[in-house]
């Protein structure tokens, strides 16, 4: 068995141990188990990843499906794609898993939220190493089960069940989307293995605006809005942080959500050659973030902020997608994975320390007690909110350059974004960890930093939030675009137009988003610092900010729109339809059999002479058919005849 | 000593299918219109012996014994089948004290 192949059958080995043995396997030993088997698979990745020589490798374990022409086989590709989004699910996820043994520490379902986790980490394994659509079409659903098994962990609280539901149907929508583009491409390429799929659409001769590349783009896109929670398919994932916190870091944050944009890097070939897919792309990433960033600044939810702010910087990949900027989407896919999970993790300790205790409203002051949860929370904000040198300005920048060279506008409206995602962070940081402490005098009592088993992975995630922006240094900055460079061979047939954006031009955007940035940590800083407001309470928000708080009522919009609508069609299906038709008919068959053989059955009289009468009967009228019925039919021909003239 | 089979060809083959048709349609009635079970039993066999009657004559008329072999198989069934059917009737008797088939009713709706 190749190292290829034990990346993630570890994962389902430490689900079926966990799951099986649930209740059976020690606390202790649960833990232990499925963090060593995510660093395990870990260690494989990294044995791989240094010994990769930038040859694609395929690994195929079985023939899955043979249907006449069509060829699937479950394999697994090895690539740059795959082998750096195998080192941030692995790596982030071990660090996840560990943090998860303090923060469930407490709770009953131990075991099954391991073995929960170890099988979203098979799943993710499968999306990313799969060589063809089908084999990423099982992990992509397989993440949405655990995705949904996992936000409706603590499934006695209806709401969090409901919330598990709403994730699940919306990422289903998607998911048709996503199956009706393999559909066509296996009827239009007869395969849906990306390698030959690659071959075929650069010696297919196609040219840019393809209507069938358009369609193919455009339905595999459908499918990204749903996992990576664009517009119209966000409003699962700010719902799903009702899951524990790790799972919102590990799967809402740094792996499942960005599976689109995984999907869409890995059909680039594809999408390079349908510009008004990579138009719509941008226009749907850019008014997402825009949205969601407006939504975050008035949100009182730690991780209602953090939610938002997750689908805010999901719309800044796909913007850059749209930009055919996928080096750079991929780079702010890793720094954001690091960054985002921190400070889900972050916000997770402070609900740990706050004793369950989400709302920021309640908090203050925290910076003297949890002084190291404080500082990687700090270093994550300031990533994230795009000021230099931490790993979030290195990969925002790059996409907004490439958004400038791409369209003017469209770069305004992203700044305008950064500026809001820059506001909120450090609102929510300035709320959390500045001023006095607001919570109930109990809270302040059991009031404790993390355990080492938290504040381990925080510290080793805050390292890379902080120097991860290195791994792809800009030229202006004497550095050489390593990952670019190391993920060129998978954009080499997609055209992409590297013009060297002009020096100067660049430094300048890059001036005017750390100061934009700068300046909005600063008004956060005077509102909430130096004024010490803090946001009123709910009933009495009024006006526009009401309108934002209450998520400009996209949720009650879709409830009207689609649910209510649905909702009432079922119900006269119910009463109206069920009765009268389906009813009528069903229940009218039963009813004429019944009264059919209620007076059929008198025939049965338990005489025998009755019955050897009838016997007589009909054999005397067989035996004349049998002799006369040439005549008979002879006579009746000509009685027609007959009646016919 | 004559066959047997030239002494049959002494009377026309149409009496015999009469003759049989006659027997066949007795039996036939007895068994429709009488109660006692073993009267009913006695028509069932006039009815095998009409038919036996007429597979005999048929097969001398064309010098085919296999109709004449066929009558000895249906002759050993129906001796099989009577001794069968008397147990039965025995049974019957019984039990009801009757062999009066109008009276075993009981199997009807």
């Amino acid at each position: 068995m190749s190292l290829i192949t034990l990346i993630p059958l570890l994962p389902l080995l430490g689900f079926l141990i966990n799951g099986i043995g649930f209740r059976h396997v020690p606390k202790s030993l649960a833990g232990i188990i499925s963090s060593g088997v995510a660093l395990a698979s870990f260690a494989c990745v990294l044995s791989l990843f240094f010994g990769f020589d930038g040859k694609p490798q395929v690994v195929s374990v079985f023939d899955w499906i043979t249907v006449g022409k069509l060829n699937i086989s479950f394999s697994f590709l090895i690539d740059q794609l795959s082998l750096l989004m195998l080192l941030i699910i692995t790596g982030v996820g071990s660090l996840i898993h560990i943090y998860s043994i303090g923060y469930m520490s407490h709770d009953e379902g131990f075991g099954k939220f391991f073995a929960f986790l170890n099988l979203f980490l098979f799943f993710m394994l499968l999306l990313v190493m799969g060589s063809n659509y089908v084999v990423m079409f099982i992990g992509w659903e397989g993440v949405g089960l655990c995705s949904y098994l996992l936000i409706g962990f603590w499934n006695k609280n209806t709401n969090y069940g409901n919330a598990a539901r709403k994730a699940f149907i919306m990422n289903r929508i998607g998911d048709l989307g996503f199956l009706l583009g393999i559909f066509m491409i296996i009827s239009h390429f007869g395969s849906v293995e990306y390698a030959s799929i690659q071959e075929s659409v650069v010696e297919g001769g196609y040219l840019s605006g393809d209507k069938t590349l358009f369609y193919i783009t455009l339905l595999l896109f459908v499918g990204a809005m749903g996992k990576s929670a664009q517009i119209p398919l966000y409003t699962w994932l700010p719902d799903a942080m009702a899951g524990p916190t790790p799972v919102s870091a590990l799967i809402h944050a740094a792996t499942m959500v960005t599976a689109g944009i995984y999907m869409i890097i890995r059909s680039n070939f594809m999408y390079s050659l349908a510009p008004e897919t990579l138009e719509i792309v941008a226009w749907v990433g850019l008014a997402t973030a825009l949205l969601a960033a407006s939504i975050g600044l008035f949100q009182n939810d730690i991780k209602k902020v953090l939610a938002y702010s997750t689908v805010s910087q999901l719309g800044y990949m796909f913007m850059g997608l749209g930009v055919m900027a996928y080096s750079s989407s991929f780079f702010h896919v890793m720094t954001h994975a690091f960054f985002k999970a921190l400070l889900f993790l972050g916000a997770g300790s402070v609900i740990h320390a706050m004793s369950d205790e989400q709302d920021i409203r309640k908090m203050g002051g925290l910076r003297k007690v949890l002084p190291i949860t404080f500082v990687t929370f700090l270093i994550a904000t300031i990533a994230i909110s795009g000021i230099p040198p931490f790993s979030g300005f290195f990969s925002k920048d790059e996409i907004l350059a490439h958004v400038y060279e791409h369209n003017k506008l469209m770069w305004g409206f992203a700044l305008l974004g950064s500026i809001m995602t820059s506001f909120y962070m450090f609102r929510l940081l300035f709320l959390t960890f500045f001023g006095e402490f607001r919570g109930t005098s109990e809270q302040k009592h059991h009031l404790h930093e993390s355990p080492l088993t938290m504040t381990a992975p925080l510290m080793i995630l805050a390292i890379f939030s902080a120097g991860a922006g290195f791994f792809n240094l800009p030229h202006i900055f004497n550095g050489h675009s390593s990952l670019a460079t190391f993920m060129a061979p998978l954009f080499a047939h997609s055209n992409v137009e590297h013009a060297a954006v002009d020096e100067s031009l660049e430094k300048m955007l890059m001036i005017v988003s750390v100061v934009a940035a700068l300046l909005s940590a600063g008004l956060a800083y005077v509102i909430y610092v130096s004024k010490k407001s803090v946001p009123s309470a709910d009933s009495q928000v009024s006006g526009i900010q009401k309108l934002i708080y209450n998520k400009y009522y996209v949720d009650e919009i879709y409830d009207t729109v689609f649910v209510k609508p649905i909702t009432a069609l079922s119900n006269f299906f119910h009463s109206v339809f069920e009765f009268l038709v389906i009813d009528l008919i069903v229940e009218g068959i039963g009813k004429g059999v019944k009264s059919l053989s209620s007076e059929a059955r008198l025939l049965q009289s338990g005489t025998t002479g009755n019955y050897i009468f009838g016997m007589v009967l009909s054999i005397v009228v067989i035996l004349g058919i049998s002799f006369f019925g040439a005549d008979i039919s002879q006579m009746v021909d000509s009685l027609k005849a007959l009646i016919s003239k | 000593m004559q066959q047997i089979p030239d002494i049959i060809r002494l009377v026309p083959l149409q009496n015999y299918i009469w003759f049989s048709t006659a027997l066949f349609c007795i039996g036939i009635i007895g068994v429709l219109t009488r109660r006692n079970a073993i009267i009913i039993f006695m028509s069932v066999e006039l009815m095998l012996n009409a038919v036996n009657l007429l597979l005999a004559a048929f097969s001398s008329y064309k010098s085919d014994p296999s109709g004449q072999i066929f009558v000895f198989f249906i002759m050993a069934v129906a001796a099989a089948e009577v001794a069968v059917g008397l147990a039965i009737i025995v049974m019957i008797y019984r039990n009801i004290k009757t062999i009066d088939v109008g009276l075993l009713n009981k199997l009807k709706w």
